[in-house]
């Protein structure tokens, strides 16, 4: 098992799971948000390929509404 | 008096540009506050505007099928512009912008480092460090600024894309408190000057278009008025009949009156 602390809360995760995993686990559609690994951006196109690893803190965010 | 035949042709208005990228309208409207994404969407179709103002946020890991902005007002239509709305530091906004661009794809966004809670002015010199980090980082800067003149002409100089100083407090509706500076800045400003925050109903709005502004932004004013659509459609005609009257050129003021009638033929 990997711990991981995604948008602030710790979760245990199974090990071996990309980015596109993970997103697919959460219930979230990759094109509506963007995913920083450990203040890196994740490229869209690098979701299937990156792999996480123990101790990843993860940001998950979208648009909304805002001035 | 002149005939039709005599008369000159109307000034042809030329588009809104930011950074190369061309709007008819020049309202731009927040996309906070709202009742629903629902009732946010219908006073964007009344307002006429073409480009919004979006924040970036974590998502509610607990409720991965709440609502999404993107399913109500789409990006394809309208051109999103991310803001650093909650950002005290140059690199918050630049971590937070490179999220918008991964996010969206665009790299053009509204910059806004703030200060002290209860006025929400611009903190003016990390602004300034911000916008230099973020043109660095290729993005296309449109800076919620102060209305003084020193520093919108840095921000310019740093190659902002639009400058855009504030008429009054974010969400205060007090209207353009200070219309001396705003015009100084439209004065020297190479760039478009686009009033941000403060406007609080129509009235405001044709101010500062008439003052020379290239556009106003605003939230709250269509948010929080007791029928936002209505609100929309009367912001849209407001900055047209501004901007008309500022193209148009309007009489001089002057400390006695003046009558309309001819003073001769009188019975």
């Amino acid at each position: 098992m990997l711990d991981l602390t995604i948008n602030g809360e710790v979760r245990q995760v199974e090990a071996g799971l990309s980015v596109a995993g993970l997103l697919e686990m959460l219930g979230l559609q990759a094109k509506k948000v963007a995913v920083e690994r450990n203040l890196e951006i994740v490229a869209k196109s690098a979701y299937d390929a990156t792999q996480l690893e123990t101790g990843d803190r993860i940001e998950i965010v979208a648009f909304v509404g805002g001035g | 008096m002149d005939d039709a035949v005599t008369m000159a042709p109307a000034v042809e208005d030329s588009p809104l540009v930011v950074a190369g990228r061309t709007f008819n309208s020049r309202l731009i409207i927040g996309t906070g506050k709202y009742k629903s994404y629902a009732q946010n969407a219908e006073a964007l179709k009344a307002s006429g505007a073409e480009m919004i103002t979006v924040a970036v946020r974590r998502v509610n890991l607990s409720n991965p099928d709440e609502p999404r902005l993107v399913d109500f007002i789409s990006p394809d239509d309208y051109t999103y512009l991310p803001n650093t709305a909650g950002c005290f530091t140059g690199e918050d906004a630049v971590r937070t912008l490179r999220l918008a661009r991964e996010a969206g794809g665009w790299n053009l966004v509204k910059l806004e480092v703030l200060s002290d809670p209860k006025h929400l002015y611009p903190e003016m010199s990390e602004t300034l460090r911000a916008a230099e980090m973020l043109i660095k980082d290729g993005f296309d800067v449109m800076v919620y600024c102060s209305d003084d003149p020193v520093y919108a002409k840095k921000l310019e100089e740093a190659g902002c894309c639009a400058i855009m100083p504030l008429g009054a407090p974010i969400g205060s509706g007090l209207g353009i408190q200070n219309p001396v500076n705003i015009r100084l800045i439209i004065e020297q400003t190479k760039v478009p000057v686009i009033v941000d925050a403060g406007v609080g109903t129509a009235s405001d709005a044709a101010v500062g278009m008439e003052l020379g502004c290239d556009g106003i932004l605003m939230n709250t004013a269509i948010a929080e008025a007791k029928d936002p659509v209505r609100m929309a459609s009367a912001m849209k005609h407001a900055v047209i009949a501004g901007r008309e009257a500022y193209l148009a050129g309007r009489m001089p003021k002057k400390r006695y009156a003046d009558p309309s009638s001819p003073l001769s033929g009188l019975i």
